[in-house]
């Protein structure tokens, strides 16, 4: 059967079960879009090639299947670097086509032409400049073997628009031949043997899950494991949702913005077990004075993370499920043996609950601070009871992008997660503006489930323009601003660390018009402004489905973001609630 | 510093070896020059000299890459390298365990007055003279690293005008498969 390359690219796509692409065409790539009118993969427009990445990225978050994404040449592919940085940072398997001017032009500063395969070396697991068309089934057929398999990542497929128009003879390749790409699988019998006897001898012991943990679909063997052995979890920013919140063993995220028994568990520890995470400065705080008694049993599936940051005592470079799972096979028998018992975790388990006790996450609620300076008026909306109303309003499996600051880190503190794959965002690259088109493509990925995107001011004015896709599309995703009126994570470190002097970080409550502009892209646009409203505004939200839903929360402008470990201090110095601080009563004015 | 002390021996401040020679076998795909290379500056590494040409299998380069070990740790690099997709073996050659080899091309001032003793040197370390002009002549050096750091090192007072080194490059000793080694086994097959 003869095909053109664009009919081979779109077939290629089709063996791979691609049910979505997100895509914007051009000159280059225009080849290609003529065979998607007649391919049964769903094609949704974008209205900005970053909001293809992140959609895509959203895509692959919740349901574990690459994300796809195919833009034109020159600043259509470089629009989608932001989200090929975002994805290789945090891991995402996404597989972005680009257009690229014919061959002959190649290196002749044609128009629009960009050395993609040049500019992406850096933030792709791995990428193709096609020359052929014959190869084209061939390099669809590797690079979404290599997206998807050993440490998951983004790959791009650039193709000259000759390449596109060739002809050729249509195969599908049964296997691919990398002789330099050998993904890691399964565990080394001594390294699980190793750990085993530090877990079973261990007295403090933690859990240290990270995003791997959700990538390897490891999530019910974890459990096993942790409930097996009584070892508490902590989940990473990139973990949450990994092990439920509501688990007694949970004590929720460590890190900068992590709560006070996670951070301070690790740093107690004489053992960390970590299961897919990768030791990210944001986690460890002062490398040299992280975890400093704790023993590491490190599982990966990359072996470059292993001893990257921190030298474990047993490294295991494997599939992260299939390394939990030896793990629990080697530690039944301990635990028939009476190794295992609850009890000898016993003091460990008391401390922990004792920080638990005395270092909740909280707020100001309500009373005189939450209200002072609005004399008759009702209090200052808070961003946290935004978010825990929210929370108890929408069901258990609800999806929840967030964009990057202080609302995110307020979403990933307040919200309960309960359910693997639920939470979507960007947390190596901290990339703002991924919020509305993750959530985006998260629904496209989940129809069934309700999904919220908790967004800021600032992040929402970088890609709110999808919200005219969604409309467009009919994908009936629901935004939170909660509208600080500043880059409120940026105001809080000049707040804290330059005096106060607060340089080009005020946005404007009302400019833009967030619900004119809601309205405007055809989205149900609502505003609240005090706290009596916000529960009557998220179900009146939850009820639309037939179009996407934007809320304005004007919040406080002042609130900050605690318990907070100071960059480049030692988790040892993580400060807590003002209201936590010894001889402070609680309630007091920050 | 002394010529043993130059780059091509390679020992840092604590004595250990600051250098390594790494042998890579990468795809001979287009762009695999600049992967290589291009993880070396995104990651900070740093590298010493770099030489890559065809193996005797075309589908197949092999980059020889001395790396700067002070930048980080060895393991390190091999791990992030080995990523490469295009990367299909990385060997890592200890200098006593490798026959290394390196080619220099010089330009020395070699006037009348001086030129007897630089073709002396020359001689002394098998080089040869490859062009000769009015006041200065070219020499090529084939050897081992540390025989060139000397041999540059003696150069230097005539007045060297240009000097380029290719880097090293070095295969695994045979060590096992040595004709004695083999002789000794054979030997002792026989009498078993
Ligand atoms: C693309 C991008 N530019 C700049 C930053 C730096 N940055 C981190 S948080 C933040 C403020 C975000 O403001 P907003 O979206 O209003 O969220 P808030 O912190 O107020 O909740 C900024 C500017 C970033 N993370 N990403
Ligand atoms: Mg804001």
């Amino acid at each position: 059967m003869q095909l053109t390359g664009a009919q081979a690219l779109v077939k290629s796509l089709e063996m791979q079960d691609v049910e979505v692409i997100f895509g914007l065409p051009g000159g280059a790539i225009l080849p290609v879009y003529d065979p998607i009118i007649d391919s049964s993969i769903r094609h949704i427009l974008v209205r900005h090639e970053q909001g293809a990445g992140h959609m895509a990225e959203g895509y692959a978050h919740v349901t574990g299947r690459p994300g796809v994404a195919m833009v034109t040449s020159g600043p259509g592919a470089t629009n989608i670097v932001t989200p090929l940085a975002d994805a290789y940072m945090d891991s995402i398997p996404l597989v972005v086509v680009t257009g690229q001017v014919p061959s002959s032009a190649i290196g002749t500063d044609a128009f629009q032409e960009a050395d993609i395969t040049g500019i992406t070396i850096g933030v792709t697991k791995h990428n193709w400049l096609v020359t052929d068309a014959a190869d084209i089934p061939r390099v669809v057929a590797e690079a979404f073997y290599v997206a998807t398999t050993g440490r998951p990542g983004p790959v791009l497929v650039d193709v000259p628009k000759d390449v596109s128009n060739a002809t050729m003879d249509w195969y599908w390749p049964e296997t691919v031949d990398l002789p330099g790409y050998r993904p890691a699988t399964t565990p080394e019998p001594a390294a699980i043997e190793a750990a085993t006897e530090l877990i079973v001898t261990a007295e403090r012991p933690v859990i240290y899950a990270g995003g791997g943990v959700l990538k390897a679909s490891a999530a019910a063997a974890l459990r096993e494991l942790a409930e097996l052995t009584g070892i508490p979890v902590v989940t990473t920013l990139m973990a949450r949702g990994a092990f439920p919140d509501s688990h007694p063993l949970c004590l929720g995220m460590p890190g900068m913005h992590g709560n006070y028994t996670a951070v301070t568990a690790m740093q107690q520890a004489d053992l960390l077990v970590a299961l897919g995470s990768r030791f990210d400065d944001r986690v460890t705080g002062k490398l040299s004075a992280f975890a400093p008694r704790a023993k590491v049993i490190h599982v990966d599936i990359d072996k470059a993370e292993i001893g990257k940051v921190r030298r474990p005592e047993v490294g295991i470079v494997a599939d992260c499920r299939l390394a939990v799972e030896a793990l629990v096979t080697a530690l039944r028998p301990q635990r028939a043996a009476g190794l295992l018992e609850a009890s000898r975790l016993g003091a460990w388990s008391r401390e922990l609950a004792s920080w638990k006790e005395r270092f909740p996450l909280t707020y100001d609620r309500s009373g005189p601070a939450a209200a002072a300076g609005r004399p008759g008026r009702s209090p200052r909306l808070k961003p946290q009871f935004v978010l825990e109303t929210l929370r108890d309003a929408t069901p258990d499996d609800t999806i929840l992008a967030a964009g990057v600051g202080q609302h995110q880190m307020w979403a990933s503190q307040f919200w309960r997660f309960e359910h693997p794959n639920t939470w979507v965002s960007s947390g190596g690259l901290g990339t703002m503006g991924f919020a509305v088109p993750a959530a985006i493509g998260a629904k496209v990925g989940r129809p069934d489930r309700m999904v919220w995107a908790v967004d800021g001011d600032g992040c929402f004015q970088m890609t709110a323009q999808e919200l005219v896709t969604a409309s467009a599309e009919r994908i009936p995703v629901k935004i939170a601003i909660l509208n600080n009126a500043y880059l409120g994570m940026v105001r809080q470190w000049q707040h804290m660390f330059y005096e106060e002097r607060y340089s080009e970080v005020y946005l404007s409550p009302d400019l833009p018009d967030y619900v004119g502009w809601a309205e405007a892209m055809g989205c149900v646009g609502l505003r609240v402004e005090h706290p009596e409203e916000v529960l009557a505004a998220i179900e009146k939200a939850n009820q639309v489905d037939d179009r996407p839903v934007v809320v304005d929360f004007r919040t406080d402008s002042m609130e900050q973001v605690f318990p907070m470990v100071p960059a480049g201090a030692s988790n040892d110095d993580i400060v807590v609630h003002p209201s936590q601080r010894p001889g402070t009563a609680a309630g007091a004015e920050l | 510093m002394s010529p043993s002390a130059g780059p091509g021996t390679g020992a840092g401040p604590s004595g250990r070896p600051r250098h390594h020679l790494l042998s890579v076998l990468v795809e001979n795909k287009s762009g695999v020059l600049s992967r290589v290379a291009g993880l070396f500056s995104r990651r900070g590494y740093n590298i010493f000299s770099l030489a890559v040409a065809p193996t005797d299998d075309e589908r197949f380069s092999r980059i020889s890459i001395v790396v700067d070990v002070d930048s980080a740790p060895l393991e390190q690099v091999v791990a992030q390298l080995d990523k490469l997709v295009n990367v299909v073996e990385i060997t890592e050659l200890h200098p006593d365990e490798a026959r290394e080899a390196e080619l220099l091309l010089v330009t020395v001032v070699a006037d009348a007055e001086r030129r007897a003793q630089v073709f002396q040197l020359v001689g002394v370390f098998g080089g040869q003279i490859v062009d000769v002009g009015l006041e200065e002549v070219t020499v090529m050096l084939a050897g081992s690293p540390s025989g060139l750091d000397d041999f540059e090192e003696l150069m230097r007072p005539y007045g060297i005008i240009e000097l380029q080194r290719t880097g090293r490059v070095a295969l695994p000793k045979l060590g096992g498969r040595s004709p004695s080694t083999a002789r000794r086994e054979q030997q002792a097959l026989e009498s078993a």
